[in-house]
C-alpha cells in the first residue's frame, strides 16, 4: 500500500489554538501571536518546553507589514523557546506552507513537535491606510519585481484583477453563471451566523450579493475576503509522540505542494491555477479518494479560488463547479460536502491560511459546536490562489 | 491615467521600447523555434541559451479581461480594462495588457487585438485595441 512509505503520514495535528478574531482588535500582533500559541500548546497536552521546532508562513519580511507582522524569529525568544527547526518566508506552497514544512521537518527527524502559526494585523493597519493590501505592488520608483513589472504598468492593482480574469475564463468556457458563483459568499455568510467569531454574522441573501457592487468584473465586493486582526497556531507531532496528547491525532494523511508551470499570475493555466499540480499530487500520495471527504475548508481570499479548488481537488468535475454549487445545498453544513464552515475567510475574517486548518481539526474533533458537520473522519483543507497552492488531507485517528 | 513604469533589463528592454520602432518584441528560442514571455537569458522549453527579441505582428485575441471598478489610487481614470492577451504567433502566447479605446462594456473573450503603443517617459506601453481590419 502506497500510504505505508509516505512520511507525512507519521505527523499527526495534536492541538489548535486562535486569538480573538478583531475588526480590529486592541491586542498587538504580539500578543494575538501569544494568545493563540499558548491554547495550542495547552490544548495538545504539552508544554512550552515540548516545543522543540516553529514554522510560519510568510513568516516576518522584516519590514512590520501587517499581512505578517510576527515571524519565527520574533516568536522563539518571545516564548523561551529552544528549538532544533524553524523556518518561514514566502516563497513556497501558499498560506499552509508553514504546515507542509513542519510536517516535513517532523518526517526528517529535526524534532517532535512543530508549532506552526499566522499572525495578520490588516484590521489595525487598514485604521491607518486604508488601501494597505497584501496583494499589491510595494515596490518604490521603477519596478523590477520579478512578475508585478509586468502587471503594474497596466494598472494591475490588486491580486483581485488577476482572479476576476480566472472567474471571467471560467464563465466563458463552462458558462458559470453569477448567481451559482454567489453561493460561495452566501454559503459562508450562513455559516457565519453559527460562528461567535466571525467579522460577519448578518444573514445575506441573493439579492444582496447582486447589489454589491463590482470591484473588478466579474468580482464584487462580497467576492472578497474581509480583513481583521488574529493569529492561530497548530501544533505537529510525530505520530508515536502524538499518543500521549489529549485529542485523537490528526494525521497529515497527504500533502499537495506541486508547482509545473510558471510562479506566475497570467503563465498558468487560468482555470486549473498550481492548484491542479498540487491537488493531483495530493491524490497521488493517499489511498483515499475525493469521495471520502467529509468536509472542505478551501481558501477563499476571493470566491473564485473556492470554486476552482473545488475541482482541482476532483470534489466536482472541472467547468462543473457552477453546477456543483448552485442553489447552495450540495455544500451547506447539513449538505453532501460542508465547506468552509466558519465562514471561510469571506465571512469569519482573513486569517489567512492556518484558520482552515484550525477550523478543518474543530469539526474533525466535534468541536464546532452550532456550526458542527455529521461526525466524519476526513477533511481537506487547500489554501492559495494563482502559482501559490498548497492542501492536505486529514484523517482523525 | 498614471501608471508605475517597470526598471528596464538587458532582457526587458526591446519589449518595453520596442513601441519606438512601433514594433512588438517577444523573446524567441533560435534552435526549438519557440516564443516566450516574460523575457528570459534561457528558454524554457529546450533551455537553450539562444535566444533574441523578436519583432510579432502585435495581433491576438482577448483570452480574458477584467473591468476594473476600484478607484485604487486617486489617479486612475475609471473604468478600465485589464486583459490578457494571446498573440497570434503561438498558442498561449500571452501578456497582461490594457484594451483601450473600446467601451469596456463591449470587450469580449476572442475579440480581436492590435497592439498600439502608449509612450512615458523612456517606456513605451503596449497597449491593445480592437483590431482595425
Ligand atoms: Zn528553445
Amino acid at each position: 500500500m502506497k500510504s505505508d512509505r509516505l512520511l507525512e503520514k507519521n505527523v499527526a495535528i495534536t492541538g489548535i489554538g486562535q486569538s480573538e478574531v478583531g475588526r480590529p482588535s486592541a491586542k498587538s500582533a504580539m500578543a494575538l501571536t501569544i494568545d493563540a500559541c499558548k491554547e495550542a500548546i495547552a490544548d495538545a497536552g504539552l508544554s512550552r518546553d515540548d516545543i522543540d521546532g516553529v514554522a510560519a508562513w510568510p513568516g516576518d519580511n522584516n519590514n512590520g507589514d501587517a499581512f505578517s507582522p510576527v515571524g519565527p524569529n520574533a516568536l522563539i525568544g518571545t516564548l523561551g523557546l529552544k528549538v532544533n527547526w524553524f523556518g518561514g518566508g514566502y516563497e513556497g506552497p501558499g498560506p499552509i506552507a508553514g504546515i507542509i514544512n513542519g510536517a516535513m521537518a517532523i518526517a526528517a527527524g529535526l524534532c517532535n513537535h512543530v508549532l506552526v502559526f499566522r499572525t495578520i494585523t490588516e484590521s489595525s493597519r487598514r485604521q491607518v491606510n486604508k488601501n494597505a493590501g497584501a496583494l499589491s505592488n510595494k515596490t518604490v520608483g521603477r519596478d523590477s519585481s520579478f512578475f508585478w513589472q509586468w502587471y503594474t504598468p497596466f494598472n494591475v492593482v490588486s491580486g483581485i484583477n488577476l482572479m476576476a480574469m480566472y472567474a471571467q475564463r471560467h464563465f466563458h468556457e463552462y458558462g458559470t453563471t453569477e448567481q451559482q458563483l454567489a453561493q460561495i459568499a452566501l454559503t459562508c455568510r450562513a455559516n457565519a451566523v453559527h460562528n461567535e467569531k466571525a467579522v460577519f454574522r448578518t444573514p445575506l441573501t441573493m439579492a444582496d450579493y447582486l447589489d454589491s457592487r463590482f470591484i473588478s468584473t466579474p468580482l464584487r465586493l462580497l467576492d472578497c475576503d474581509v480583513h481583521c486582526d488574529a493569529s492561530t497556531a497548530i501544533i505537529l507531532s510525530r505520530k508515536e509522540a502524538a499518543r500521549d496528547g489529549r485529542n485523537p491525532p490528526i494525521r497529515i494523511e497527504a500533502i499537495g505542494s506541486a508547482l509545473h508551470q510558471p510562479w506566475s499570475w497570467d503563465q498558468i493555466d487560468l482555470t486549473g491555477m498550481a492548484a491542479k499540480d498540487s491537488a493531483k499530487m495530493l491524490w497521488q500520495r493517499t489511498d483515499y479518494t475525493p469521495k471520502d471527504v467529509g468536509s472542505a475548508q478551501l481558501y477563499d481570499g476571493f470566491s473564485i479560488l473556492t470554486l476552482l479548488w473545488l475541482e482541482a481537488l476532483g470534489l466536482c468535475d472541472k467547468g462543473q463547479g457552477g453546477a456543483f454549487i448552485e442553489g447552495g445545498h450540495r455544500i451547506a453544513l447539513d449538505g453532501q460536502l460542508p465547506i468552509n464552515t466558519n465562514g471561510g475567510q469571506l465571512s469569519g475574517g482573513r486569517t489567512h491560511g492556518l484558520g482552515y486548518v484550525h477550523e478543518a481539526c474543530s469539526q474533525l474533533w466535534g468541536r464546532a459546536a452550532l456550526r458542527q458537520t455529521r461526525p466524519h473522519d476526513v477533511a481537506v483543507v487547500a489554501a492559495g490562489g494563482g502559482p501559490l497552492a498548497g492542501c492536505v488531507l486529514l484523517v482523525k485517528e | 491615467m498614471s501608471r508605475k513604469l517597470p526598471a528596464l533589463t538587458a532582457e526587458s528592454q526591446r519589449f518595453w521600447q520596442g513601441g519606438a520602432e512601433r514594433r512588438l518584441f517577444i523573446h524567441r528560442c533560435q534552435p526549438c523555434q519557440r516564443f516566450f514571455h516574460p523575457p528570459a537569458p534561457v528558454c524554457p522549453h529546450c533551455l537553450s541559451e539562444e535566444v533574441a527579441a523578436t519583432a510579432v505582428s502585435g495581433r491576438g485575441q482577448v483570452a480574458t479581461f477584467t473591468i476594473n471598478h476600484q478607484a485604487w489610487t486617486p489617479q486612475l481614470d475609471l473604468p478600465y480594462v485589464i486583459a490578457i492577451i494571446e498573440l497570434d504567433e503561438q498558442p498561449g502566447l500571452r501578456l497582461v495588457s490594457n484594451v483601450i479605446n473600446c467601451e469596456p462594456a463591449k470587450v469580449r473573450i476572442g475579440m480581436r487585438v492590435e497592439v498600439e503603443f502608449l509612450q512615458q517617459e523612456d517606456i513605451w506601453l503596449p497597449l491593445f485595441v480592437e483590431e482595425r481590419s
